[in-house]
């Protein structure tokens, strides 16, 4: 048993960036799936994959956070986070560890954190070697922040 | 048990159901015994099975349900006073009724249990008075057991018959399992998961065949084969168990019928036939409020009073009958009555009135046409605002519930003799037939519903037959001009090269509108299992869910009606028809917004029609033009046209034709009149102005379109002058030649 003080994160890589979801929100983690585009709705929909009979949207997390898209040939992964509304998947370039942090180590969000990310991150856990940045899952795939572009 | 017929098994259903709500009932009217409402419920319940019973021939079960109903009167109408007393006494009689029904269920016979004592109380307190004597019911003789011996000793001992009935119904519960215990009812949620998983399975199944095609294994490819078959059986199996009849809605149309005619002081009787017809519970959900609707309608406004029934000559109660039936893999739905049917001249008023078409328009509509205006927006044919009706929702609400759920709905009316509605609507939501498209990549699926025909252009055709109005494609589709619409374009995507070999035109049909979808290719029609897309795709009109393709990708299905919207080929009437409306509303503004076609007639002077009063554009050879008496005409689609000179007609030189001239085609009822023009101009949109105030002769006025004077035809008026126009139109052309 962990001592409540204990969290553990799913945790993934956009454009370098480490980031981290609680465990108890991801459904799971796969591997890159077809995706059929949705032709007008907005670019941070990378498209809708089929998720073993159940048609999930998938949202490319670099898009969302305003970063440059991927370069190279790696396709994304899928980390599959469970909604309301269903799943949404979040379109990541590498699957990282599941880890366990400490409570103490959190850190709320510097008011210097600029741009798009800025309502996304709600704050970072310090780890030895490097920050994990905590994403607001809800925010990164509300339908709100994701209305369609005017067609 | 097996020759049990379907109508007793059903009753047993019923009445143990109903049994079960009488407790519950009872149970609440011991803590509020005024509560009047509770013991309708608990006397219609005891009601109904008394009537059945006496149906099916069951004396006994009737004979108890009846000296029971008697008490319950009585509680109703306030002669006795609900205690506890009474309370044991009902409950008593309520587990009597069910040992019956037990019995019926078991052995086939009402069973050999004396109900005697239990008669006695109820009788007692049916006579309201403590007396043990009771009169012996002339039921009672026919039944088989010695019921009417009034046992004064009965009253002492409630309990000890509880405990006998009990006891009996504790080993007849061991005999064999009865009706009742098998069927249950299923959680919604659970059957929609089971489609789901099915929906996933016939996928797998997919993936499956596909890949035992490729190979040598036989026993492979047998047990692939195997698991298509139960396949499509579990699928057809689940399907099934989604698939109510339609009487669970109907049920309720009874009693609003019922009441409604009460409060219009109207008689109506209702007639319900193919109750049994089956289709999904999604769209039973989905049809109930429109039904309701329609028959609320036909009450209110359909059905006339008795007396004017009697003095149109038909019987004084009026007939409102529903039908439902199986067609074509359709489930069709009639609503028909006998009463006065639409009036087709107040319709055309209060259309007008409403803005919902123009005056002009709708003098050209036929009297069919005039009736489907119930169904657009914003109109409402109740003279007055009832309490029944004009509650802001009409018949455009109906329409709209039924196409959402890929149904259509149509009106037939004859006046002074009654109104039929028939919707069609698809047997299920879940699995659509549909066609595969696609553009650009992507696969897209159209449900089959919408679509008329397919077009295939090839070669040389290309460039021929699809021609531009002011950029905008259209085909020639056996004469009318079709709107095309670029998939990819729609989509906001990139447009295909213009260098295609051919092109594939898919004719679809949106409200009453035709278009053609240009697509890359065409693929085969395949059942689909429509999934919703999430919350995230909502806001997205032309799509209208997704399903899952045979190699396991997804593919975006395309609501054709937000297509047509998205593409603008259902924004020109609704524009038109806005602006009317905005223009009878504002005085002082005459500014009406149309869609005109422009075009050029003799040297240099301009006319113009609005878009939607011109049928078709036509090119004739000057050699087709024939005399006929002293009028030009030529031969059209096996009539014969007159033709006319619009600017001979305008009073300006007559038209030099070329070997070929463009005839603008006009057609009022059956008549068809071909306008002669220079040259088609344009087509615009513009506010138009009327700014002449003597219309010359055959025009409306002259308005200014893109910075040139232009007379605004008349085209009925000039129809109704073609005749005698006629004659000064016999020798211009040639002498101008």
């Amino acid at each position: 048993m962990q001592p409540d003080s204990t969290r553990h994160f799913c945790t993934f890589f956009a454009d370098g960036l480490y980031f981290g979801v609680e465990v108890e929100r991801v459904q799971e983690v796969i591997r890159y799936q077809p995706m059929t585009k949705v032709p007008l709705a907005h670019d941070v929909l990378g498209g809708l994959i089929n998720l073993r009979g159940q048609i999930v949207t998938a949202v490319d997390l670099r898009r969302r956070l305003g970063l440059p898209p991927r370069t190279d040939d790696r396709l994304p992964m899928n980390v599959v986070i469970r909604n309301d509304d269903g799943a949404v998947s979040l379109l990541v370039d590498e699957i990282g560890d599941v880890i366990a942090v400490e409570a103490s180590a959190w850190e709320p969000r510097p008011d210097t954190v600029r741009g798009e990310s800025r309502d996304l991150i709600t704050g970072a856990y310090k780890t030895v070697d490097r920050l994990l940045l905590v994403l607001d899952t809800d925010r990164a795939i509300t339908p709100g922040e994701l209305s369609p572009v005017a067609a | 048990m097996n020759d049990m017929d379907d109508i007793l098994r059903e009753f047993l259903v019923e009445s143990n159901e109903n049994l079960d709500q009488v407790e519950r009932e009872m149970l609440a009217l011991e803590q509020q015994p005024d509560d009047l409402d509770r013991l309708s419920i608990v006397f219609r319940c005891v009601h109904t099975i008394k009537g059945t019973s006496g149906f099916l021939a069951l004396p006994v079960l009737e004979h108890v349900a009846h000296v029971g109903e008697s008490v319950l009167s009585r509680l109703r109408d306030g002669e006795l006073r609900f205690d506890s007393d009474i309370a044991d006494t009902l409950l008593t009689l309520n587990d009597a009724l069910r040992g019956i029904l037990k019995a019926i269920e078991t052995s086939g016979t009402e069973g050999a249990t004396d109900h005697s004592m239990l008669l006695a109380r109820l009788n007692r307190l049916n006579d309201g008075v403590v007396e043990p004597v009771v009169e012996v019911p002339a039921a009672a003789i026919a039944s088989p057991e010695p019921v009417a011996v009034a046992t004064p000793v009965a009253v002492a001992t409630p309990d000890a018959e509880v405990a006998a009935i009990a006891t009996r119904t504790d080993s007849a519960a061991v005999e064999a399992v009865g009706v009742s215990d098998t069927s249950i009812r299923v959680d919604v949620a659970l059957l929609d998961k089971l489609m789901t998983l099915v929906g996933e399975l016939v996928l797998a199944r997919n993936q499956v065949l596909q890949h035992s095609a490729g190979l040598d294994d036989q026993t492979f490819v047998a047990t692939s084969q195997r698991l298509d078959l139960i396949t499509t059986e579990l699928q057809e199996g689940v399907m099934k168990t989604r698939m109510q009849p339609i009487g669970t809605v109907w049920s309720k149309l009874p009693r609003v019928v019922r009441d409604l005619a009460q409060q219009c002081g109207k008689l109506v009787r209702i007639e319900l036939e193919g109750k049994e017809t089956e289709l999904d519970k999604t769209l039973i959900e989905a049809i109930k409020d429109p039904l309701v609707h329609i028959v609320r309608n036909s009450v209110d406004h359909g059905i006339e009073t008795p007396e004017a029934r009697v003095a149109a000559g038909k019987g004084a109660e009026g007939v409102l009958r529903l039908r439902a039936y199986h067609e074509g893999g359709q489930v069709n739905i009639e609503i028909s009555d006998d009463g006065g049917g639409i009036n087709p001249e107040r319709v055309r008023q209060t259309a007008v009135r409403r803005g919902v078409v123009s005056e002009a328009q709708s003098l050209r509509l036929s009297e069919r046409d005039l009736v489907q205006l119930v169904f657009e927006p914003g109109f409402s044919t109740a003279e007055k605002v009832t309490n029944v009706s004009g509650r802001g929702v009409g018949m455009d609400v109906v329409r709209t519930n039924i196409e959402k759920i890929g149904g259509t709905i149509d009106l037939q009316s004859s006046f002074g003799a009654g109104t039929c509605l028939k919707i069609k609507i698809p047997l299920t939501l879940a699995i659509i037939p549909a066609l595969i498209v696609a553009g650009r990549g992507e696969r897209y699926a159209i449900p089959q519903v919408s679509l008329l025909e397919l077009v295939r252009l090839e070669g040389e055709q290309i460039r021929t037959s699809i021609e531009m109005i002011h950029g905008a494609p259209v085909y020639r589709l056996r004469g009318r001009l079709l709107p095309l619409v670029h998939l990819s374009s729609a989509l906001g995507l990139e447009a295909a090269a213009e260098t295609a070999e051919s092109i594939n035109i898919v004719v679809l049909r949106a409200d009453d509108r035709q278009f053609g979808l240009v697509v890359d290719s065409v693929s085969d029609t395949e059942e689909i299992v429509v999934k919703p897309l999430g919350k995230r795709l909502k806001g997205l009109p032309v799509y209208a869910g997704a399903t899952i393709m045979g190699d396991g990708r997804v593919a975006l299905i395309l609501d054709v009606l937000g297509l047509a919207q998205a593409a603008n080929v259902l924004s020109a009437g609704a524009r038109e028809r806005v602006s009317v409306d905005h223009a009878e509303r504002t005085d002082e503004s005459r500014a009406n917004r149309q869609t005109l076609l422009v075009m050029s007639v003799g040297e240099n002077s301009r006319v113009a029609v609005p878009l939607s009063e011109v049928a078709r554009l036509e090119q004739f050879p000057t050699s087709a033009v024939e005399i006929s008496g002293n009028r030009r005409v030529v031969q059209y689609r096996g009539r014969i046209m007159p033709l006319l000179d619009i600017a001979n007609f305008l009073g300006a030189p007559p038209t030099v034709l070329p070997d070929m001239m463009s005839v603008v085609v006009y057609q009022s009822g059956e008549r068809s009149v071909g306008l002669v023009v220079s040259e088609i101009v344009d087509i615009v949109e513009e506010a138009i102005t009327v700014r002449d105030t003597l219309p010359r002769r055959g025009t409306l006025g002259a308005v200014v379109v893109q910075g040139n004077v232009t007379d605004l035809l008349d085209l009925e008026a000039l129809v109704r002058n073609a005749d005698l126009f006629a004659n000064d139109f016999g020798s211009p052309v040639a002498e101008a030649a």
